[in-house]
């Protein structure tokens, strides 16, 4: 039933889309332009011949390559200068203003800077995942480690732990329960620091296919350049499901389906 | 022995004890009762070492306790169990933690899981798990340290009646093979008779004190469920109630004295 529906819908959008493309209203003048919204059938062809020419995976795999580098260099780092701050009351004390302040500046202007420091290649798009990646990780480590149960904390104390021991058994995992709950953000955070980067300026990617259509008035080029991006998003959304249920096998599955935004 | 001299709790400029002197032999078992908010909790983190007296001294088997007490077991009221940890992993956790080789811990702490009666829940997670068998793996994974003293701090007043009694059954029995000291904190004067050998009873707080130290003298070993009809049950309880009631009401309107 849902599925029919949702079959329907798309359906319903694909045709709209290509018959209203090819209804002349007049010369030079159709129910939907496609000269902004292209056509179906051009995307599809489009993409056909990305395949053919193998360009688009090239592509591809650079702006993964982005996303999971930048991914995992800001939650290693977000693990890391979270738990430390959890842990010393000093230093989170001093360093919460400029937290905040750089946590309320949108990351994306950080680009031009990245731009300078690490040239248009790869490294300045994962410098971009890297710093919107990061806060995210390291709030919810450091919330993480600070709102352990006390009840778990005191019990492992006096089983026996020592403050290494306390670490490894109780605060990382509580920090990675917090930390996984954000990875779908994190994750997504990622490609639209990779994706957002090139399109700012790059040779390479996703975001530079995009950009460089646009820069030709092709809108088929942008059209299945992000038709290309949202199976590379569902395809990477996917994996991170699957990934999460593997990690927090020990967690109370919740009663009903949720929706997942 | 654990010792009690003097002993007081201070919370910033709240007194939550005052006072508090006891002795316990070895392998006795206390139960200590008193009303809501009386600091029984506190007593147990003096003698744990997770709270530092802020007058007297406390003491377990002659040595002071300065920090965290490694001769105790602690069972708390609350769930404790780790919940990312199995039933098996959170039981040979204090083994290993206290250094044991984690396929020698692994083995002791199955056998612990046969003995609370959970050895096919062994790879359930805390959540998977009802409310008297977290209880029982709790049970499980404090004892398995075999600590020389328990703390118990009213660890089954979450459970219905009938999984309490069970509950307070198995606890006797792990009790009388391993005769460790125990402190039992309670608000239930039945349990608190049926199970121990010794009610101490704390005052209403602020600054509650002891004010009754009765001795149980029912026949062990015992049955938890039986023992409130033995004779001289109905006794001890008056004794300990007249002391307790008006305690309670002193609680209850907030005023004593």
């Amino acid at each position: 039933m849902v599925a029919g529906l949702q079959v329907a819908i798309l359906i319903t959008v694909i045709v709209v889309w290509e018959v209203g493309t090819n209804v002349a209203t007049g010369p030079n003048r159709f129910l939907v332009d496609p000269f902004i919204w292209s056509r179906p059938s051009r995307i599809v062809g489009r993409l056909g011949e990305w395949l053919q020419s193998g360009i688009i995976l090239n592509n591809v795999f650079i702006t993964l390559y982005e996303a999971l580098m930048g991914f995992v260099l800001g939650a290693l780092v977000g693990v890391v200068v979270g738990f430390v701050l959890a842990r010393s009351e000093l230093w989170s004390r001093v360093l919460n203003p400029f937290i905040q302040v750089l946590n309320a500046l949108p990351r994306l202007v950080f680009a031009p800077i990245f731009f300078l420091l690490f040239g248009l290649d790869e490294n300045s798009k994962i410098a971009l995942g890297f710093s919107l990646v990061f806060f995210i990780v390291f709030f919810n480590a450091y919330q993480g480690v600070r709102e352990v149960d006390r009840n778990v904390f005191n019990n492992v104390r006096m089983l026996g732990a020592n403050e290494r021991q306390m670490a490894w058994h109780v605060l990382l995992p509580s920090a990675l329960t917090w930390i996984l709950t954000s990875l779908h953000t994190s994750v997504g955070f990622a490609m639209v620091g990779a994706v957002v980067g090139e399109y700012l300026g790059a040779a390479r990617g996703l975001g530079h296919v995009i950009a460089q259509s646009e820069g030709n008035l092709d809108a088929t080029g942008v059209w299945t350049g992000m038709l290309v991006l949202c199976v590379v998003v569902v395809v990477v959304e996917v994996l991170v499901t699957q990934l999460e249920r593997r990690l927090v096998r020990w967690k109370p599955q919740p009663a009903g389906e949720l929706l997942t935004a | 022995m654990l010792e009690l001299q003097g002993a007081s709790v201070r919370y910033g400029g709240f007194t939550a004890v005052q006072d508090i002197t006891f002795e316990v032999p070895d392998g006795q078992f206390v139960a200590v009762v008193g009303p809501t908010g009386c600091g029984k909790s506190s007593l147990l983190n003096l003698v744990a070492g997770l709270l530092a007296p802020a007058e007297g001294s406390v003491r377990t088997g002659g040595r002071p306790v300065t920090t965290v007490n490694r001769d105790c077991g602690y069972m708390f009221q609350s769930d404790a169990l780790l919940p990312w940890k199995t039933a098996l992993d959170n039981v040979l956790l204090g083994p290993v933690l206290r250094g044991m080789p984690k396929a020698e811990a692994r083995n002791l702490a199955l056998q612990w899981l046969g003995r609370v009666g959970l050895a096919d829940f062994q790879d359930r997670y805390p959540h998977q798990l009802s409310g008297g068998q977290r209880k029982r793996v709790a049970m499980a994974q404090v004892l398995v340290n075999r600590p020389p003293i328990l703390l118990m701090d009213e660890p089954f007043s979450a459970l219905d009646v009938q999984t309490r009694a069970l509950m307070e059954q198995e606890l006797l029995g792990l009790w009388q093979e391993q005769r460790a000291t125990v402190l039992f904190v309670t608000h239930d004067l039945e349990e608190a008779i049926a199970l121990s050998d010794r009610v101490l009873l704390l005052t209403a707080g602020p600054g509650s004190h002891l004010k009754g130290d009765h001795t149980v003298d029912l026949r062990r070993p015992r049955n938890v469920v039986e023992a409130r009809f033995m004779p001289g049950f109905s006794d001890i309880y008056e004794r300990v109630w007249s002391g307790l009631r008006e305690e309670v009401m002193a609680s209850y309107t907030g005023r004593r004295e």
